[in-house]
């Protein structure tokens, strides 16, 4: 396809939903306009010509897959003969699946935590320094790059030669010059998760940090005062005002990043491809899908395991939006 | 009222440079360098020369570098006869290199053997001159009867070497440039159609009475977390049996537009909806009275009322979008006119995985479009995610 082709589709796929409605609701308002029972049904075919494109996008990219996943969990790798357990059963034996799992629980330990902490300090630091906006604007900047560019750029902070060879990696340079032996960090079991984990802190510190900046503002300037007329340290301060008085939002954060951390793939895909026992279940996924031509019983039981890890969070939201429907 | 501005003065002063202002703004700065080391190394490294790169840490680019390298002298068409010597005469070096030869060596177990000015003499009694610019004289009694010039082992020190070559290879010749095409193909529809299908689906959402409203606006509300792993499989068999039943490809931009579609649909609706929300009630029912119809009112009210909603939206699905792997990986042929920029990179760092001077490259293009939309409008892309991105 050249560009012209691809440049004459994208100007032609979005000009059609914009078509979509206009057409549509332009013969709308004409028919409508005549009398007050026309006034009526057009009304109610203009609710259907709102939702419509919507609601069909909506069924077929999430509500419909969410349960033919379901049912393609109890079938065999084609989807078509009826299997029962035996897939779910297949995972809990299969080594793999619990690396996976394993590794998946520390990432979702480690990383949202220490993101959120980061974010907090940074935030607070940054307050109360004149120089604080430039500051958070660099530590943000991560959260811009996609999640393979970040893999690039840690692999060459990474990057291992033999210890005959000038370490181009920084990690090991600075390893060199302190006499140790240049090591090849991402393939070292166990440690390279962490590793690995570190990439993803070091982009989602960026939206710890904005967030809390923003509800850092509410709390009252006069608060904060009074501690420090009364002496107390910054230090006390942070733990005994700002912490308690910011809960509500480290654990909406504190969610946020655990759903993003949840579906990991790219930087693991990009780093190591699940090699050295980094495997997640995204990745584990991913690689059923299309391993040997696919399976999709497998496949389907691994989403629905990276499902379960949201379904506490989704319930939380439920709830929450329903106590606002009564206020 | 004088004497109060010192006093606050002095106290700000004070405030500036108190103990515990140092111990912070040291250890933001910690922080800062930590953050900003890596992104620094890699734009740093991408102007370097690919050789140079190879063989010393980015921090060292400032600084003059001592580098070992391998030459190979010219073959018998270039010689020439002159004072009674068969001459082959030439320079190691590619223009303006600026290296200064310190040392030189002909066999790879002395590199080191002689100092410039020195006479180097080969087995066969043919003898070489080098001068730290890297002319080179090769002489001998006998014609030279080979292809191929002998090999050159240098130590040169090599001054600091900056260089778009890097990109202008990247661009065009790894094909990276068609795969910023094929991203931005994807990206755009991919964001602009939500915007538009989930303007409307928000405003009847808000605006509109119908049987269902708050059942949907439930469901939209679970589909928040619903993970994109739940959808893969099911999606692709769909994009699979359409493609046979019409005859077309399964994989292909409309497949990806529409998927994009799917997956941001339910956050696109949420905080366009939040947004819609707080707008005036009394605007709309004015409007109605004077006989505009819904779309009326969408077009002349709402649109330029959601400007910035609109802004913080397009610039959160974006990016998304520019920066997804998973879906471009899943939905699209990696074949030259559709792979897209993350995973283009993904297969560079599997078969160029030490050519640095690619890798580093390739990733800095793909991050130009999403650090641009960064610093230009950091406003609205910070307001559209503290205004509660939650993305499955």
């Amino acid at each position: 396809m050249t560009i012209l082709n691809l440049l004459f589709i994208v100007f032609l796929g979005i000009l059609l939903f914009i078509a979509y409605f206009h057409i549509s609701n332009y013969i709308l308002d004409i028919y409508g306009n005549k009398t007050l029972k026309r006034y009526n049904i057009e009304n109610s075919i203009r609710v259907i010509v709102f939702i419509a494109p919507a609601f069909i996008v909506l069924f077929v990219f999430i509500l419909y897959p969410v349960f033919e996943t379901i049912r393609l969990s109890f079938y065999d790798k084609f989807g078509r003969e009826f299997v029962g357990l035996y897939n779910y059963k297949w995972a809990i034996n299969d080594p793999e699946f619990r690396r996976s799992i394993l590794n998946n629980l520390v990432w979702l330990l480690v990383v949202p935590t220490l993101s959120t902490f980061f974010g907090l300090v940074i935030a607070n630091l940054a307050d109360r320094i004149w120089w604080g906006s430039i500051a958070k604007s660099i530590i943000f900047m991560p959260m811009a790059i996609s999640f393979v560019g970040a893999g690039v750029i840690w692999k060459f902070i990474y990057e291992y030669r033999g210890p005959e060879n000038t370490q181009i990696g920084l990690l090991n340079a600075i390893i060199v010059s302190f006499g140790y032996e240049p090591q090849a960090w991402l393939t070292i079991p166990m440690w390279n998760n962490f590793f690995l984990m570190a990439i993803m802190i070091w982009i989602q510190t960026g939206l710890a940090l904005v967030i809390f900046s923003a509800a850092l503002r509410s709390i009252p300037k006069e608060m904060l005062e009074a501690a420090r007329i009364d002496g107390a340290s910054e230090l006390k301060i942070f733990f005994s005002i700002i912490i308690p008085y910011l809960e509500q939002t480290i654990l909406v954060i504190w969610t946020l990043i655990t759903i993003i951390v949840l579906r990991i793939f790219d930087i693991i895909f990009a780093m190591t491809n699940g090699e050295w026992q980094t495997g997640v279940l995204a990745n584990l996924m991913y690689d059923w899908m299309f391993r040997g031509g696919g399976d999709s019983g497998r496949g389907s039981v691994l989403a629905i395991v990276i499902m379960i890890g949201v379904i506490p969070i989704l319930a939380w939201n439920l709830y929450k939006h329903r106590q606002e429907q009564k206020i | 009222m004088e004497f109060i501005q010192t006093q606050t003065g002095t106290k700000n002063l004070m405030k500036k440079f108190s103990l515990s202002s140092i111990f912070s703004q040291l250890l933001l700065l910690f922080f800062v360098i930590i953050w900003i080391i890596p992104t620094f190394g890699l734009f740093i490294s991408s102007l370097r020369d690919k050789d140079l790169l190879a063989i010393s840490g980015w921090w060292t680019s400032l600084t003059t570098t001592e580098v070992n390298e391998i030459y190979r002298m010219s073959g018998m068409e270039s010689q020439i006869e002159e004072d009674g010597f068969f001459k082959i005469k030439g320079n190691l070096f590619k223009e303006n290199s600026g290296k200064k030869i310190q040392s030189f060596g002909i066999t790879s177990k002395k590199i080191n053997e002689y100092n410039i000015g020195d006479v180097a003499i080969f087995k066969d009694k043919s003898e070489v001159f080098i001068d730290e610019d890297g002319n080179y004289e090769w002489r001998s009694k006998i014609e030279f009867k080979k292809k191929k010039g002998k090999r050159l082992f240098t130590t040169s020190l090599s001054p600091p070497a900056f260089t778009f070559e890097n990109y202008r290879e990247v661009l065009f010749k790894e094909g990276i440039g068609r795969a910023f095409v094929n991203t931005m193909a994807v990206a755009l529809p991919s964001t602009l159609i939500p915007l538009i299908i989930c303007s409307f689906f928000a405003y009847s959402l808000t605006w509109m009475k119908f049987y269902g409203r708050d059942t949907l606006l439930a469901i939209i509300i679970a589909s928040l977390v619903v993970p994109l792993q739940m959808s893969l499989i099911p999606i692709l068999t769909i994009y699979n049996d359409v493609g046979a039943l019409f005859g077309v490809a399964a994989k292909s931009y409309p497949g990806v537009w529409m998927a994009h579609t799917g997956f941001g649909l339910a956050s696109t609706t949420f905080l366009l909806r939040n947004f819609l929300k707080s707008l005036p009630n009394e605007m709309m029912e004015a409007a109605k009275v004077d006989g505009a119809s819904h779309y009326d009112i969408f077009l002349r009210i709402i649109i330029p009322l959601s400007i910035p909603a609109f802004a913080s939206i397009f610039i959160l699905q974006f990016l998304w979008c520019w920066n997804d792997l998973l879906v471009g990986l899943v939905f699209l042929d990696q074949v030259p006119s559709e792979i897209i920029l993350t995973a283009k990179l993904k297969e560079l760092l599997g078969s160029r995985g030490e050519n640095w001077e690619i890798l580093t490259t390739g990733a800095f293009v793909s991050m130009t479009v999403p650090l641009f939309i960064f610093f230009a409008l950091q406003r609205y892309f910070i307001r559209g995610l503290v205004a509660g991105s939650v993305k499955g």
